[in-house]
């Protein structure tokens, strides 16, 4: 760990992987952003890898102000004990007061093995950032300037608050798609700074043998619509009416856990704690109950239909619209009045 | 060539079942109304160190940090199939986060001493961290793999091991030993075998025999309780049914990283989710209310 330190810059691990930045790194670089202004700190980037320092630029038009390079042949592909060792020496050096990281299967993998290196804490799968001051209730010191960790906890039932004092740097995965995605500003500009980590035969426990990636095939994430269907559609069959209704209006087709588990589509389209976090414009939920892990996931959208023939479904308290009625009956219509509209 | 196998098991509440009768009155969950389960992952993590053990010999140590109840996990781990059941059990271990939690069981691992491989579930339904087996494996100072679907090989202490990386999988090797984290595609759980649970059922460790004794003798005396569960755990013992209780002292923890005093991140604030009726407008299942929805969307620009 380090010493408090509130001149640190807040830092965002900018996982990129075959030379392409995830998207969550570009989401945290915006949220790092408004951290750091809160701080009155720069905001700093780590890209480690091979052949990467390129996407520097676009880490500075999301928001860093310096981007630290570690580029090293061995970096070529993840694997845990190289990038930690990248992390634990430049937080060392460097000293920053946060350090954020995407929670992705990555991201989820490097975090935890870093803090337990440094012996610092680690929150994981933040859904919200914020900077406050806090009073420990035990020893009613009051710490300025804290980092306000926000996640669900508890099957997604409570909603915890988490502060690390002083066993710094504070740090948190948090999760794809809540931080929103703010367009580039090409015009800002940033130093990009070459570091070097010494890294070791004895850090390359693991071979890479194969490896198989599957196309991100459904972009949830991007869509302006989304229509999600759940247990209550029923049947395969009876889901090709959110398909049809997806289409007429333009929108992804998104799912919740039951519809996945009862095999009525694939996982890739699943949303909630588990799937994919989505705040399209408008998310229609076609026989979808709403358990808390499902809402955690959409809850954020801007507007919200829920079409459920339980009128005590919980989908409805997160709803701005609801229809009590039967999906195969209102589906059928709102794709006819969606034709009739053009 | 034979492998030994520690698996690391939490007994934790059915968070994914919350039914409405652990919900109270003000829309919260009542954590005492849910059911007290193995968390599903660990039980994968177990099942993978049984078909080690099945397919090439060795042993499956299992053990669980929890209170007392936290036996009731560890008997499961002997009706499957395990060979040992560790119980780590001790107050001075209660509000630890992962970081301290991770400590303990890994100088819980070092106190066991050999082996080829630990498994963990990749996380607990409690808390969804998937922190504990990563920070471990540092602490152990040996390899991670993370996410194990399948195993996809073992010679010569060199295992191959296929990941679930969320949007593909990737095959990895490494030299034993190594720390691995299973997720809950990778098996099914194979049931309690029917002739190990006549046989384990009335396994228990110390402190279960304790709260039974005090359970039944209320009124005696302190001494006369401990004496009669000192004289119960040594016929336990005789018949093969003591599981070890271990404590803090017994894996020779450091305090100052264990417990509050040892963990960097503190829990400032909770706040249950309720459940609370919103307004919203309610659309008639009709074809004119469908249009008019529709309209509305397109006015306010929802729609293109």
């Amino acid at each position: 760990m380090i010493e408090v330190n509130r001149q640190g810059e807040v830092w965002v691990y900018a996982e990129q992987e075959d030379g392409s930045l995830h998207d969550v790194a570009l989401e945290l670089c915006g949220k790092a952003r408004d951290l750091a202004d809160r701080l009155n700190v720069k905001v700093g980037a780590v890209l480690a890898g091979h052949g990467v320092r390129g996407l520097s630029e676009r880490l500075i038009a999301q928001g860093a102000d310096r981007v630290y390079v570690v580029d090293h042949p061995r970096l070529a592909h993840y694997q845990t004990s190289p990038y930690a060792r990248v992390l634990t020496t430049l937080i060392e050096k460097h000293k920053p007061q946060i350090v954020i990281y995407g929670a992705t299967a990555l991201g989820r993998d490097l975090a935890p093995r870093v803090a337990s290196a440094m012996r610092a804490g680690m929150t994981a799968d933040c859904t919200d950032l914020e900077i406050s001051d806090v009073t420990d209730p035990r020893a009613k010191t009051v710490h300025e300037k804290l980092l306000l960790q926000i996640r669900p906890a508890f099957g997604g039932n409570i909603i915890a608050t988490i502060v690390n004092y002083d066993q710094w740097p504070q740090m948190a995965t948090v999760r794809e798609g809540v931080m929103p995605l703010k367009p580039p500003d090409p015009s800002r500009s940033g130093q990009v700074i070459d570091e070097h980590v010494e890294i070791d035969d004895t850090l390359l426990a693991i071979k890479l043998i194969r490896r198989h990636l599957e196309p991100r095939k459904v972009n949830l994430k991007g869509a302006r619509v989304i229509v999600a269907g759940g247990g209550g559609v029923g049947s395969k069959e009876n889901f090709r009416l959110i398909h049809e209704l997806a289409g007429a209006i333009g929108g992804a087709v998104g799912a919740s856990r039951a519809a996945v588990d009862s095999g009525f589509i694939g996982k890739e389209h699943q949303i909630g704690q588990t799937g994919t976090t989505v705040r399209p414009a408008l998310y229609i939920a076609a026989g979808i109950s709403g358990a808390v892990q499902h809402r955690a996931g959409m809850e954020e959208s801007a507007k919200i239909i829920a079409i459920n023939t339980d009128p005590a479904a919980p989908i409805f308290s997160v709803a701005h619209y609801g229809i009590v009625g039967d999906l195969k009956k209102v589906i059928p219509m709102m794709i006819k009045a969606l034709k009739q509209r053009r | 060539m034979p492998y030994d196998s520690i698996v690391c098991v939490k007994q934790v509440p059915d968070t994914a079942n919350i039914t409405a009768e652990a919900m109270k009155e003000d829309g919260t969950v009542n954590r005492a109304a849910l059911p007290a389960i193995f968390n599903p992952e660990d039980l994968r993590a177990l099942e993978t160190a049984l078909q080690v053990r099945d397919q090439h010999g060795g042993t499956v140590t299992a053990i669980s940090m929890g209170p007392p109840k936290a036996g009731e996990v560890l008997r499961e781990c002997l009706y499957r199939g395990a060979d040992r059941a560790i119980l780590l059990t001790d107050r001075r271990a209660a509000a630890s986060d992962t970081l301290a939690t991770s400590y303990i069981l890994a100088q819980a691992v070092q106190t066991i001493g050999r082996y080829d491989f630990v498994f963990c579930g990749r996380q607990a339904i409690d808390g969804d961290t998937a922190q504990v087996g990563p920070q471990m494996a540092e602490k152990l100072g040996i390899p991670q793999i993370t996410y194990l679907e399948e195993l996809v090989s073992l010679h010569d202490g060199v295992v191959q091991i296929r990941r679930n990386i969320g949007h593909g999988w990737e095959v990895v090797e490494a030299r034993l030993p190594v720390l691995v984290t299973v997720i809950e595609s990778a098996n099914r759980p194979r049931p309690p075998a029917a002739k190990r649970v006549m046989r384990f059922k009335k396994a228990r460790v110390e402190a279960e025999i304790a709260a039974d004794v005090q359970r039944e003798h209320p009124d005696g005396t302190d001494a006369d309780r401990q004496a009669e569960v000192q004289r119960r755990a040594a016929a336990m013992k005789q018949a093969g049914l003591l599981m070890e209780q271990w404590s803090l002292d017994d894996i020779h923890a450091d305090l100052s990283r264990c417990g509050l005093a040892g963990s960097p991140t503190k829990v400032f604030r909770v706040q249950a989710i309720v459940l609370t009726k919103q307004g919203y407008t309610e659309i008639p299942p009709t074809e004119e209310g469908i249009q008019r929805l529709i309209h509305e969307l397109v006015v306010d620009r929802t729609l293109g």
